[in-house]
């Protein structure tokens, strides 16, 4: 159960994890997330999925190496087994021929965002992508978004592909379309996501985004992913992950995200007797 | 011979109920190891003893499962233990659970003859005598079970009520699987429940012993989510949904999303299932508050302000809006919590929590409360106090003021009725629901109830269910 079948670092810190899970596999949908445990003494994490094969019963995740369990994650081999792997969780993103849609995936939602602008493009959309990262080296799957965008933007904060700077370029890429786009998805850090929900709310364009709170359960029990959007409290695991980005209320959702970043550091230093080294993706530990 | 005239046999009636020792409050309140260490062999026998063997015996009328109570402490007395055991277990599977958290003060005990003379038998604590006798006596025989059916059970849920259901029907032949959504077996009993009133290890053991029987258990398994109840019933011949009230209520006030404000389900579930007491030598992490405010009376508010006290917390308050004698909490657990130094702040309610630059709890304004006419449940209404409003600083809350059943079972079951409150539409007497095929039981039911009860209920729904798979008759 829970197999390992390939876990690699496809660009520096970014790791790419295929579990065997059939059940999960034949069920999940674009913009649901899965809850894994690397081990029996580990934690629980919430992880989106970022591609799935249900005739091989595999999911991928895409994940970034920030902290104690996905420290953990990252020196998985073939053939290891997650203590816990538990989903499909959260709702699925609402597919539906809208016109066209900018799908924006910076960090790991640049994984979480591909099958979401895939469904969206089977279901006729014009598709235009927008991925982020510090540089270049920091991108991954653009080849992937290639063959299903209509066009393709790439921001990096040093310009050494594309555009030079960060999500503020938003504007002055919308403004460069024919015509505005008539949704768009943001997928990825809580920075990005916000500050894009805060350009696009002067523009008037429907902005969804997937949060990304501190989870236990996954199932509403526990209330620590509340969220407040449109004024009302809602729990992300059940009730999202996916928000209309102008109703959330962000500066709340930032200082909920921090809530643990004391213990999480301190757990860090005790639990990592050995820094794990990758070299070739692979965990040296 | 009337007993008022046989002075001899009246004098034979021994009014001394033994206490059962306690690790001492100052001990206790920092460490995590069981509070009630349970009766000697010398204490048990000198209660059992007191049992006056009533030929009807009211006792047995205020358990929810009809325990034989004069039946298994006779076999107490005759130190013939397995027998007891034995004799418990027709009844309740999980004895060395209700012996710990039965509310026995209002069941069982608040019906014995010794009652009015203050002396009631501890009828829970012999309960708890035996059960540990018979773990420790090491693996009992396997009791005998009926020819396989080739009839399958789903249950969904692993708490008291989904364990007793899976506990019976393995029993009469019937093939049974648990799924359960969490990563460990137990429902409340593991989440929720802390270790120092009923130690994971005895739960576990429980989960252990249905699966020796041959119940599969998945853990990790959201049905609603990995399966729907209609997929379920592709390859199951019944389903039990046993999934528990685990939906937690807030007071819905300002600042309610401050860092520091815990659901008690958030604050316990990283205690007990997430061993976060151990941090950080496990891996959820746990902050150490200082100041921690339980708003509610129950056992739920009493668990997790023991808990905070454990963890360091200078004070742990428990702010309730009624008075101390509408407590819903047990009496035994309300003064362990007094005992440990828990502080009673009554008819006090929370009207906002006020948070620092950062968005963390610092202070919380209340306001006084006074009671005022019973209401429909017999309890005095508390009204607020005008212009009593005053502030209490505190680093932490938890919100520990109920829970109603989670909808994600009923929400992906098309035909599954629930009520007005969120719990399923059930009958009393079977646990049938507005779905063929479909029974259930315990807190999705009742609401949030106590072990026994979902127990109960859980036995019902045996009985029915088999009726079912073995007639066809639903
Ligand atoms: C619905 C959802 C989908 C997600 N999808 C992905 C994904 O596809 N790829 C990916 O790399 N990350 C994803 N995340 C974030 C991921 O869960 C966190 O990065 C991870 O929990 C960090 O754990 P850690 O122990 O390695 O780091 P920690 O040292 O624990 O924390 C590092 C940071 O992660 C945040 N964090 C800690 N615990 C949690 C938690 N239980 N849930 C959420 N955030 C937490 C902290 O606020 C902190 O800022 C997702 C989160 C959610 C809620
Ligand atoms: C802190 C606390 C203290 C308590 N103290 C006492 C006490 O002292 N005495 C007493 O008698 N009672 C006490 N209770 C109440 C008692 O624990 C409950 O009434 C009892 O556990 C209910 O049993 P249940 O089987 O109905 O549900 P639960 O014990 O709640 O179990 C339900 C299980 O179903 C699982 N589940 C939920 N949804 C799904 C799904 N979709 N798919 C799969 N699995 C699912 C849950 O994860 C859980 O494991 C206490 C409760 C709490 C929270
Ligand atoms: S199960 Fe509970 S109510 Fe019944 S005899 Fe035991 S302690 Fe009393
Ligand atoms: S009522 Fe009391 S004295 Fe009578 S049988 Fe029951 S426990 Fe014994
Ligand atoms: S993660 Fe516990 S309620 Fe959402």
């Amino acid at each position: 159960m829970n197999k390992v079948i390939e876990r690699t670092m496809i660009v520096p810190n970014m790791h790419l994890l295929e579990i065997e899970t059939p059940e999960i596999a034949s069920k999940i949908k674009p913009g649901q997330f899965i809850i894994v445990r690397a081990n029996d003494e580990g934690e629980r994490i919430p992880l989106s999925v970022a591609d799935w094969n249900s005739e091989k019963g595999t999911i991928t995740i895409v994940f970034m190496e920030v902290g104690a369990s996905t420290g953990a994650l990252a020196c998985l081999q073939a053939g290891d087994e997650l203590a816990t792997c538990v989903g499909p969780l959260g709702n699925e993103t609402q597919i539906a021929n809208y016109g066209t849609v900018l799908c924006i995936g910076g960090c790991y939602g640049i994984g979480s965002i591909y099958p979401v602008a895939r469904a969206l493009k089977e279901a006729g959309n014009q598709i235009i992508t927008v991925l982020e990262a510090r540089s270049s080296y920091l991108l991954y799957w653009v080849k992937k978004f290639a063959t299903l965008s209509n066009k393709i933007f790439n921001i990096t904060r040093d310009g050494s592909l594309g555009m030079k700077g960060h999500i503020n370029r938003l504007t002055e890429i919308i403004n460069s379309l024919p015509k505005p786009p008539d949704r768009i998805i943001v997928n990825g850090c809580t920075y990005l996501m916000a500050h894009a929900s805060e350009l696009t709310r002067e523009l008037g364009i429907t902005t969804l985004v997937n949060l990304n709170p501190i989870m236990i359960d996954g199932t509403g029990m526990c209330g620590v992913c509340r969220v407040t959007v449109a004024d009302q409290r809602k729990f992300a695991c059940v009730d999202g992950p996916e928000f209309n980005g102008h109703e959330v209320d962000w500066k709340e959702f930032l200082a909920r995200r921090k809530a643990y970043m004391n213990e999480e550091t301190l757990f860090f230093r005790k639990s990592a007797p050995k820094p794990a080294v990758h070299k070739e993706g692979k965990c040296q530990a | 011979m009337n007993d008022e005239k046989n002075p001899e046999k009246q004098s034979k009636i021994d009014l001394n109920r033994r206490d059962m020792p306690k690790q001492s409050p100052e001990m206790r309140s920092h460490n995590f190891n069981e509070v009630a260490l349970g009766y000697t062999l010398e204490d048990a026998l000198g209660e059992a003893k007191r049992c006056l063997q009533c030929k009807k015996p009211r006792c047995v009328t205020g358990c929810p499962v009809e325990i034989d109570i004069p039946g298994f402490i006779s076999c107490i007395v005759r130190k013939d233990f397995s027998a007891g055991i034995k004799k418990i277990k027709e009844k309740n599977c999980l004895p060395a659970v209700c012996g710990r958290v039965c509310p026995q003060e209002s069941q069982c005990e608040s019906q014995c003859i010794l009652k009015n003379k203050g002396a009631e038998v501890a009828i829970g604590r012999l309960e708890r005598f035996l059960a540990d006798w018979g773990a420790s006596a090491g693996k009992a025989d396997l009791p005998p079970k009926a020819k396989p059916s080739g009839k399958k059970v789903a249950i969904v849920g692993s708490g008291p009520a989904g364990i007793t259901v899976a506990g019976d029907l393995i029993l009469l032949g019937h093939e049974v699987t648990i799924f359960e959504a969490l990563h460990k077996a137990g429902g409340v009993l593991v989440y929720g429940i802390p270790e120092f009133r009923l130690p994971k290890a005895i739960v576990a053991r429980e989960v252990e012993y249905v699966k020796s029987l041959g119940v599969k258990v998945f853990t990790d398994y959201v049905v609603g989510k990995t399966r729907s109840i209609d997929e379920l019933l592709k390859d199951f011949d019944a389903i039990f949904i046993g999934t528990g009230a685990g939906l937690p209520w807030f007071l819905d006030i300002p600042g309610e999303n401050l860092n520091g404000v815990y659901s008690a389900n958030e604050y316990l579930t990283r205690m007990n299932l997430m061993k976060g007491y151990l941090f950080p030598n496990s891996a959820t992490p746990i902050k150490n508050h200082k100041k921690v405010a339980v708003v509610g009376g129950g056992n739920v508010a009493m668990d997790s302000a023991r808990t905070a006290l454990r963890m360091g917390a200078d004070e742990a308050h428990i702010v309730y809006r009624r008075s101390h004698a509408e407590l819903p909490a047990r009496l035994e657990e309300s003064e362990n919590a007094e005992e440990e130094g828990v502080i009673f702040d009554m008819l006090t309610l929370p009207v906002r929590y006020i948070g620092d630059e950062n968005g963390w709890l610092k202070e919380i304004e209340c306001i006084k409360m006074e009671l005022g006419e019973p209401d429909a449940s017999g309890r005095r209404t508390p009204v607020e106090i005008p212009n009593s409003n005053f502030r209490i600083e505190m680093d932490a809350a938890i919100c520990a003021v109920g829970n109603s059943p989670n909808p994600l079972v009923p929400s992906t079951t098309p035909g599954l009725d629930t009520t007005r409150r969120g719990t399923l539409v059930a009958d009393q007497e079977t646990g049938k629901t507005t779905r063929d095929c479909v029974w259930a039981g315990g807190d999705i039911v009742t609401g949030a109830a106590t072990v026994i009860l979902a127990m109960g209920a859980g036995r019902k729904a045996a009985r029915s269910i088999h009726e079912y798979l073995t007639t066809g008759k639903q």
